[in-house]
């Protein structure tokens, strides 16, 4: 039996037409998103990549996204999730660092220090039911150990020496595990960035929410450098010969 | 020295017969028998100095810095109470954040300089508070360049091309007049 709805006087109960009718919510649903981070340590640091889409459901609206960027002298965050909640984050972290410059005392605050209040304010707002919806990868050296860690909207953390995000984890963490897993200290630059064009190829043809342009990004001794952005080489090939879907 | 304010200079709030707030003078004496504090603003920025007290052989270098930071273009130095300082300098770290937050923009010269003007000028007006008894030095650069003004323990704010304050501002002010600050870098 369908329900009745009674139309009760609006002093008593409001009407469903207005859209704050029910209970209080919070974020359900994140808008502006951004897909993968990969991350791994190799020899000299942590190198980190991303490509620069800003997706809005299947859209593919904001093509030239900065998903990665430095947080103090040796930090490099990467976002992947709601845009406008990682801007919001980044005010605050950039607060963070202000605050640290005016102390004036010679230090600033490490990649572990970034890592644990960032993770600390994801915790807080999954408490009160309003997640920052995003999973971010901080990466940085901290007093010479290389630090790489993972926070989501439900404040998991944990820390590895490689770390994917959304479709990442499942499409390039086998890959890292393969190729980095145990041989950081091995792994030259150069192995690093083809390993890195590996996992981004893979994600770029499986994965419907990439676009191919992508930054990459590295912290070693000498800092933080973010390339500017780069394309891969594709092959498309096969799809002549895919039979099926659409006339 | 002073006139004696025989009742006139109790509070804050209360005025001599002659016009007089004895209290804010009093406070201006204060900043007059400290550690001088000097701001020169040159062509490419302000440079501020002060004067180094050691009152004693113990002290430890670099724990108690006379010139402080307020956001990545505001400095201030201050001749007076250091504690009222800190309490001002805290206070200006906090309205250039919060313009920051608002305007995603770094607070201009003038406006942090009015608003502190306001916040010094609002402890002359209760008797329950008392003036601060230090003269700030607000050095700061925004789209304009570099500017220094110096706030005083009234509220007044005015903006310098070079000022002192403290125990030495007199003969200060008279080695900076002779310089030809537009000149210098």
């Amino acid at each position: 039996m369908d329900p009745i709805t009674l139309r009760l006087p609006h002093t008593v109960q409001r009407p469903q037409e207005l859209t704050s009718y029910g209970p209080t919510t919070r974020t359900t649903q994140p808008i502006v998103t951004g897909t993968s981070v990969v991350a791994f340590k190799y020899k000299d640091g942590i190198i980190m990549a991303a490509d620069c889409l800003g997706s809005y459901g299947s859209l593919a609206r904001f093509r030239n996204e900065k998903r990665l960027t430095q947080v103090g002298e040796k930090t490099l965050l990467g976002v992947s999730g709601d845009i406008s909640d990682y801007q919001y984050l980044q005010h605050k972290l950039e607060d963070m660092i202000t605050h640290e410059y005016d102390m004036d005392d010679g230090q600033s605050l490490g990649t572990k220090s970034v890592y644990k209040y960032l993770s600390n304010i994801m915790y807080g707002r999954r408490n009160k039911f309003d997640p920052l919806w995003n999973a971010y990868v901080v990466g940085g050296i901290d007093n010479g150990e290389k630090v790489l860690g993972f926070v989501d909207m439900y404040a998991t953390t944990y820390s590895s020496d490689t770390i994917a995000t959304g479709f990442g984890s499942h499409l390039a963490q086998p890959i890292l595990r393969r190729r980095v897993e145990g041989r950081t200290e091995q792994i030259t630059e150069e192995e690093a960035l083809e390993i890195l064009d590996e996992c981004m190829r893979v994600l770029f043809y499986r994965d419907c929410r990439t676009f191919n342009k992508l930054r990459r990004a590295k912290v070693t001794a000498q800092g933080v450098e973010i390339s500017e952005p780069y394309s891969l080489e594709t092959n498309w090939d096969f799809a002549e010969d895919i039979v099926g879907y659409g006339a | 020295m002073t006139s004696i304010g025989t009742g006139y200079d109790l509070s804050v709030s209360t005025y001599s017969p002659d016009g007089r707030v004895f209290q804010v003078e009093y406070a201006q004496k204060a900043v007059d028998n400290s550690g001088t504090a000097i701001g020169l603003r040159v062509k490419d920025g302000v440079v501020l100095a002060v004067e180094k007290i050691k009152h004693s052989r113990l002290l430890v270098p670099n724990s108690n810095k006379r010139i402080m930071t307020a956001g990545k273009h505001i400095g201030v130095a201050s001749a007076g109470w250091m504690s009222d300082t800190r309490h001002l300098v805290k206070r200006v770290r906090d309205e250039a954040h919060n313009y920051h937050s608002i305007y995603k923009a770094d607070i201009p010269a003038k406006i942090i300089a009015e608003r502190m003007g306001m916040y010094v000028q609002a402890y002359t007006l209760y008797s329950a508070v008392r003036p601060f008894g230090v003269s700030t030095l607000l050095a700061c650069k925004d789209k304009d360049g570099p500017q220094l003004y110096m706030l005083e323990p009234s509220g007044e704010y005015v903006g310098y091309r070079g000022c002192a304050a403290g125990k030495g501002k007199q003969v200060a002010k008279t080695e900076i007049e002779k310089l030809n600050l537009e000149e210098l870098t």
